[in-house]
């Protein structure tokens, strides 16, 4: 599905290098982790991913069921299948949530060479979904993500992605700013997606999302590296014993 | 001051290129209009309400030519249940227009009834105009009241259940139009206008409305998308007790616009609201200037005024509040906000408060940004190409102004209308 080999950046305005050499394979249908110090890269690896700006790819490469995506636009990597779930989503004013979710819908479909959906159909299809995130109408009304708390907002992050259903996606700490519930609500909604055409990554500090989000491996990152992977054991290594061990043994 | 012998000579010249009505109930009023026009100058570059507009082509004794713009689009308003009136280059076309009845209000075309020895309209027609010049001289409207060749009269009485829809249509390249048109709306009384169209090469309007205690008076107008038309518009109303007048304009295009409103709240618990959306792109100038004066107690009033500027584009904003010593309770909001898409437009703002009351809220901001960044990638990762991520943001940020529309269904052309003109504006 995904295939990171070396990967190195290197920030647009500064001479700082964030990824010295990142490598990854996930599977289809697999659930990847990652975990790691604040600083680490973690959230950096997800931009560069979606093709956010202000990042300079140095070397290495990234390719999406085969396809070479770092030279493609934000909007033809999510046409071909990416899906980032932001840490911080972003609040715009104006801009009505249904509207936003049925241009979405309706551009990657176009960009897929793929029908429109129609209104009363997309209308349908995400009231049921909206249903099962607890997400109720005066929501899908409001401006994206204005004056949702931070619970809703990543209710709405979920909701985005079940309504694109992309084949990766990459969820940037989905769990910070959640209380249990939510926690719990966000991960249901998560679960629900897991199919084995569809694969995730996880960014997280910590191991309580995965106890509700099992992943089959999970990596430490470090200083711009995976420094170690391994099975859900090594997320409960990290949240008894801190990094401070795995740190030791590469310094 | 003495005006420099360069305004005076340019300024007679001019109104040497006009006849003057001599005859009937306006004649007086407009030999007054000439004479504060002889008293002021037409305006120039040194003014200070001029100093981010040339006037020069507003004022020339010969306008200059406007390639005509065949509309590709359904005409605004068509599907609004109306009272349509048609006015090409100034000119009233009686066979496209509506009969001029309507429950409610009477109607005249102030050529028909100019000759006539008394009319209703003598006591507005120039003299909203004329107190509407202090502070600000406005030569301009004065020209307009002194020579206006027609224009519609409206005396409202009741609630009337339409809009009038006065729509002008601009097919000669070289028309140069003065219309005039009076509206009052008597006691309780309510009335919206609609107005829509590129009027002539060059456009030189006055609308004075004088609204009674309790009435209401909705106006909502579109200009665009001829692209060379010069235009100068004037809105001067009067606001009785408990009155509530509300303007909204939507503009696309044109090489210079000047729009000016000047709202005076005289009764007290009155509402005024103005508002504008403005699309410039390239070789477009658009210049809103509001002056609202408090003169009554517990008064609200509201200018929301919102332009997208691309290649080099320019939108000036000049707006005013002033609050009289007396106007206690006054609420008093202003926002002038732009959004420039590239680095070579530009947006001019001076927002003025003045204040000679000491239980008052008013308050003014003006802001000039780029498309939000983050929320252009938030867009674009979920698909949405960068043109219509950015035609999307754009289009919100123009419709907070086009909120301030309160009929629904007009809202909803406005919006329409907003749309498929960023659509064509795509670059």
């Amino acid at each position: 599905m995904l295939e990171i080999k070396n990967l190195q950046v290197k920030l647009e305005d500064e001479d700082k290098q964030i990824l010295k050499g990142v490598d990854l394979t996930i599977e289809p249908g697999s659930v990847h982790a990652i975990m790691g110090p604040n600083g680490s890269g973690k959230s950096t690896l997800s931009y560069v991913l979606s093709g956010r700006d202000g990042y300079e790819v140095i070397g290495g490469s990234v390719s999406l069921n085969g396809e070479d995506i770092l030279e493609m636009e934000p909007e033809d990597r999510a046409a071909a299948g990416m899906f980032l779930a932001f840490q911080y989503p972003v609040e715009i004013p104006g801009v009505g949530n249904m509207t936003f979710l049925r241009t979405a819908v309706n551009a990657q479909r176009k960009a897929r060479g793929e029908e429109e959906m129609s209104a009363a159909d997309f209308l349908k299809l995400v009231r049921a979904k909206a249903k099962t995130l607890k997400i109720d109408a005066e929501m899908l009304k409001r401006p994206v993500n204005v004056g949702f708390s931070g619970g809703e907002k990543k209710r709405n992050e979920i909701l985005q992605m079940a309504m694109l259903e992309p084949k990766m996606c990459i969820l940037d700490e989905t769990d910070s700013g959640l209380d249990v519930d939510a926690m719990k609500l966000v991960s249901d909604g998560v679960n629900a997606l897991r199919d084995e055409g569809r694969s995730f990554l996880v960014i997280t500090h910590y191991q309580r999302l995965l106890d509700h989000i099992k992943p089959d491996i999970v990596h430490i990152m470090y200083n711009g590296r995976i420094i170690k992977s391994g099975g859900p054991e090594l997320a409960l290594e990290v949240e008894h014993n801190g990094y401070a061990d795995l740190l030791a043994e590469v310094d | 001051m003495a005006l420099a012998q360069q305004i005076i000579d340019v300024t007679e010249a001019r109104i040497s290129a006009f006849p003057l009505q001599v005859s009937g109930w306006s004649a007086t009023n407009r030999e007054s209009a000439l004479s504060r026009l002889r008293d002021m100058g037409l305006p120039g570059r040194r003014d200070e309400y001029w100093k981010f507009t040339r006037p020069d082509s507003l004022c020339d004794i010969v306008p200059q030519t406007a390639a005509l713009f065949t509309p590709d689009e359904a005409p605004v308003f068509a599907s609004v249940d109306r009272l349509h009136l048609v006015f090409v280059d100034g000119v009233f076309d009686e066979v496209a227009s509506d009969d001029l009845s309507l429950e409610g209000l009477t109607i005249e075309r102030l050529a028909d009834v100019a000759g006539k020895d008394i009319h209703w309209a003598k006591d507005v027609y120039g003299s909203l105009e004329a107190a509407g010049q202090e502070p600000v001289k406005r030569p301009l409207a004065a020209l307009n009241t002194a020579f206006a060749t027609d224009g519609v009269l409206i005396r409202v009485t009741g609630k009337v259940s339409k809009p009038v829809n006065i729509t002008y249509l601009h097919r000669s390249e070289i028309s140069d139009a003065y219309l005039h048109h009076v509206i009052r709306l008597e006691e309780g009384s309510e009335v919206t206008l609609l107005e829509n169209g590129p009027a002539a090469a060059r456009f030189n309007k006055v609308l004075e409305v004088d609204v009674a205690d309790d009435a209401v008076f909705h106006h909502v107008r579109t200009q665009g998308r001829d692209h060379e038309r010069r235009a100068a518009t004037h809105i001067f109303g009067k606001l009785g007790a408990r009155s509530v007048f509300k303007s909204f304009t939507l503009t696309a295009n044109g090489v210079l616009t000047r729009n000016e409103c000047v709202l005076t709240l005289t009764g007290d618990d009155a509402i005024a609201h103005v508002a504008g959306a403005c699309v410039g792109d390239g070789d477009f100038h658009h210049d809103d200037t509001v002056f609202i004066t408090h003169d009554a107690e517990r008064c609200e009033s509201r200018q929301v005024f919102k332009k997208v500027l691309r290649n080099g584009a320019t939108g000036v904003f000049q707006g005013k509040i002033l609050v009289k010593p007396g106007a206690q309770k006054t609420d008093g909001y202003q926002i002038s906000q732009s959004l420039l898409l590239d680095d070579d437009s530009q947006f001019l703002a001076k927002p003025e408060l003045e204040i000679y009351a000491d239980d008052v809220a008013c308050s003014h901001g003006s802001t000039t940004g780029a498309i939000d960044e983050e929320s252009l990638f938030y867009l674009r990762s979920r698909g949405v190409p960068e043109a219509p991520a950015t035609n999307l943001l754009v289009l919100a940020f123009l419709a907070e102004a086009v909120e301030e529309i309160e009929n629904p269904e007009i809202a909803d052309e406005i919006l329409g209308r907003l749309e498929d003109w960023l659509e064509r504006h795509k670059s």
